[in-house]
């Protein structure tokens, strides 16, 4: 049976809408190679390559999502999101406010990010909690392809900015680029059902702010998002083994966040993890307590995620990001009373 | 006063033996992660690195190994870095592109201009505390079109900050053609903020040297920064594994799986006008090519300052011998375990 692997399943939502949308334009630093289909297909004039400018791209973008186009704009990884941070942060996501509802600039910034292959801080970084922070922008974080392009989809037909983080140890082009780089016999943990799913997929659209229960359980609710969905799946099995009854939620989205999800499912077990391979602090995982107190329930609360700078060595990165051990622990806490 | 060519070519063999080493332990599997080699420039790492004294600073970018074996780092602590050992420089925390040593004032960036500001602020801490010292920004040709690195050029001018921008061209940024995305030329761009600026064949370390020597009087006497660009060719790729390289030494593992799937979009129904398409195929097909024989137009700097040494061949095959002895022993010892 043939599969669709993650990055080509965003390329090929992509092409889908570019075939009839002409004012779709794809680019950003070397995209003419990393997306050559797209490039085959489409010429130089809607997929173009960008000087190491991001600054000046990612805030073109903008300006020409505002006058008619509907711009696709690659940043290598969210770790240089950091230096054209301006265009989104004031620009794209203020716009709507600003202009009283009448002007918005429907663009989709595509960011590869997450570690898990020794490739350093500043390299590694996950930054969704850091940019759902800010009003006015949708954050998006798929965990499998088949949502990977249902929600590229509708993030080609949202009328305002989105953020599409594809993570790196599911996208196989940005693993086998910088994990892999032609080696044989180096060992990543790439979840199969993450990384690549039967073809053809289905069609459909995955709305933004709609949580996915992927797996139901009475006694505990791990929520994740990318990677760590797998992870929280890995655990779920595994407490099911001992005959505790764990269910996954998969955000998919951070920004709308699933409210009414969480809500329901963790007032039915009255146990949740978070696994959370952004930063611990001030982010994700805190938002997701705050609106579980909000809503009037009182559970018992573990998270796990990123504690600090992730550090370079394989081992030392391991135990800084979220992985099965850690979550494991974080289940056993909360089950534990 | 005038480099030492001995010394010179002693530093750039070190160099390039070192990052071989770090090459073979990085398609052993034992380095994780991206790896990005400074062979092939080491002529302009050892031509500046040459003139910097105690005080001065560097600030490093994606290729911070050479200048800082140069400039006199612990090579067994470095690899073990590399190899992400606890007991390495940055006790493994950092690997080769976050490479820090306070005290050679020198830090490196994985974030591509990264380093013009940071040689702004040591250059400024220069001004202030250690008049007379300066500040090194490395980083190639396509970084100055990121727009920190630009601000910095001019930050320096207004401030009169003793910073010598050395932009490393080797014409590509990853696998795009630097001219392709840039406006204008560099020394003229690097000249209208209001700076001395030359150009040098940074295969001719001996020339690197020259010119940054008549660099740095202007520097040291407070007038402000100076640029300096050196063309160069990076003989390992952008990192190893380059799928551009790959594509040349292997065209048929590399190109094989593309094929298909770019036959297929480039046939398929909705897109642009047939001539549009077959441009981006041709453009795609050759670019490997083209930028192998960018890498070929150019010396191995290597070479080149060994020819100049060849009239003492005694001495010179007692260094190559004594730096390949030394290398091969900071590789055994890097990879001792340590208790
Ligand atoms: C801000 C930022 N954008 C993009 C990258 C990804 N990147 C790493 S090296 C590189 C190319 C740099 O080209 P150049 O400055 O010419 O240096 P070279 O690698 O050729 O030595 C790019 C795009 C990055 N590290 N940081
Ligand atoms: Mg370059």
């Amino acid at each position: 049976m043939s599969s669709v692997g993650f990055a080509e399943a965003i390329d090929d939502a992509i092409a889908e809408r570019m075939a009839v949308d002409p004012a779709i334009l794809v680019f950003g630093e070397d995209v003419q190679l990393l997306r050559r289909n797209l490039y085959a297909r489409f010429g130089a004039e809607r997929v173009r390559n960008a000087p190491i400018s991001e600054a000046a791209f990612l805030g073109a973008a903008v300006g020409a999502a505002m006058a008619g186009l509907r711009p696709v704009v690659e940043i290598m990884m969210a770790d240089f999101l950091t230096v054209a941070v301006d265009a989104l942060v004031n620009h794209a996501a203020k716009l709507a406010d600003f202009s009283g509802g009448s002007w918005g600039a429907p663009m989709v910034v595509r960011v590869a990010c997450g570690g898990g292959y020794g490739d350093g801080g500043q390299h590694e970084q996950s930054l969704w909690g850091w940019l759902a922070h800010i009003p006015g922008m949708a954050v998006v974080v798929p965990s499998n392809p088949v949502d990977a392009a249902g929600l590229m989809r509708t993030a080609l037909a949202h009328d305002g900015p989105v953020v599409f983080l594809e993570h790196k140890l599911l996208a196989d082009n940005w693993l086998e680029a910088l994990g892999r780089g032609g080696r044989s016999g180096l060992e990543f943990d790439v979840p199969p059902a993450g990384a690549r799913a039967a073809h053809p997929l289905p069609a459909n659209r995955v709305a933004f702010g709609r949580a996915s229960v992927v797996r139901s359980g009475g006694s505990l609710t791990l929520v994740s998002l990318g990677v760590g969905v797998h992870q929280a799946l890995e655990a779920a099995e595994a407490l099911a083994e001992d005959g505790i009854s764990a269910g996954v939620i998969d955000l998919r989205s951070v920004s709308p966040l699933d409210r009414g999800c969480l809500v329901e499912q963790v007032g039915q077990t009255g146990r949740v993890v978070v696994v959370d391979e952004d930063y611990l602090r001030f982010g994700l995982s805190g938002e997701i307590a705050a609106c579980l107190l909000e809503a009037g329930l009182r559970p018992r609360f573990a998270r796990v995620a990123t504690e600090g700078t992730i550090p370079f060595a394989r081992h030392l990165e391991r135990s800084a990001l979220p992985n099965p051990d850690r979550v494991m622990r974080a289940c056993r806490q909360v089950l534990s009373s | 006063m005038p480099a030492d060519p001995w010394l010179i070519y002693r530093w750039m063999l070190a160099s390039r033996l070192f990052e071989q080493e770090v090459a073979r332990l990085w398609h052993a599997g034992l380095v994780s992660g991206e790896m990005h080699l400074g062979t092939g420039e080491e002529g302009i790492d050892a031509g500046v690195v040459t003139h910097l004294g105690e005080g001065d600073a560097m600030a490093l970018d994606h290729r911070g190994t050479p200048p800082l074996l140069m400039r006199g780092a612990n090579p067994v602590s470095l690899l073990r870095e590399i190899l992400g050992r606890e007991d390495g420089l940055c006790r493994g925390r950092g690997g080769h592109m976050h490479l820090f040593i306070p005290e050679l004032l020198s830090a490196s960036s994985g974030i591509v201009g990264a380093s013009g500001p940071m040689a702004a602020g040591f250059a400024l801490a220069s001004q202030q505390l250690r008049p007379g010292r300066v500040a090194v920004a490395f980083f190639g040709e396509a970084a100055m079109n990121e727009g920190a690195l630009l601000e910095s050029l001019n930050l320096a001018v207004a401030w009169r900050l003793p910073v010598l921008f050395v932009c490393k061209d080797n014409g590509w940024s990853i696998t795009t053609h630097s001219p392709s995305m840039t406006g204008g030329a560099l020394l003229a761009r690097a000249r209208a903020f209001g700076m001395p600026a030359a150009d040098v064949d940074g295969t001719d370390a001996l020339a690197v040297s020259a010119m940054t020597e008549a660099l740095l009087p202007h520097l040291r006497q407070g007038n402000g920064p100076a640029f300096l660009l050196a063309r160069c060719v990076h003989l390992d790729g952008h990192f190893l594994g380059d799928a551009l390289l790959e594509a040349v030494r292997r065209p048929l593992q590399v190109l094989a799986p593309m094929a298909i799937p770019l036959a297929r979009s480039a046939l398929s129904r909705h897109g642009a006008r047939f001539r549009d398409r077959s441009h981006a195929v041709t453009d795609l097909l050759t670019r490997a090519g083209r930028a192998s024989s960018a890498a070929r137009s150019l010396p191995d700097p290597l070479d080149r300052t060994r020819r100049a040494l060849l009239g003492d061949p005694d001495r010179l095959r007692m260094l190559e011998a004594t730096v390949a002895a030394e290398v091969r022993a900071v590789v055994d010892v890097a990879l001792e375990e340590t208790p």
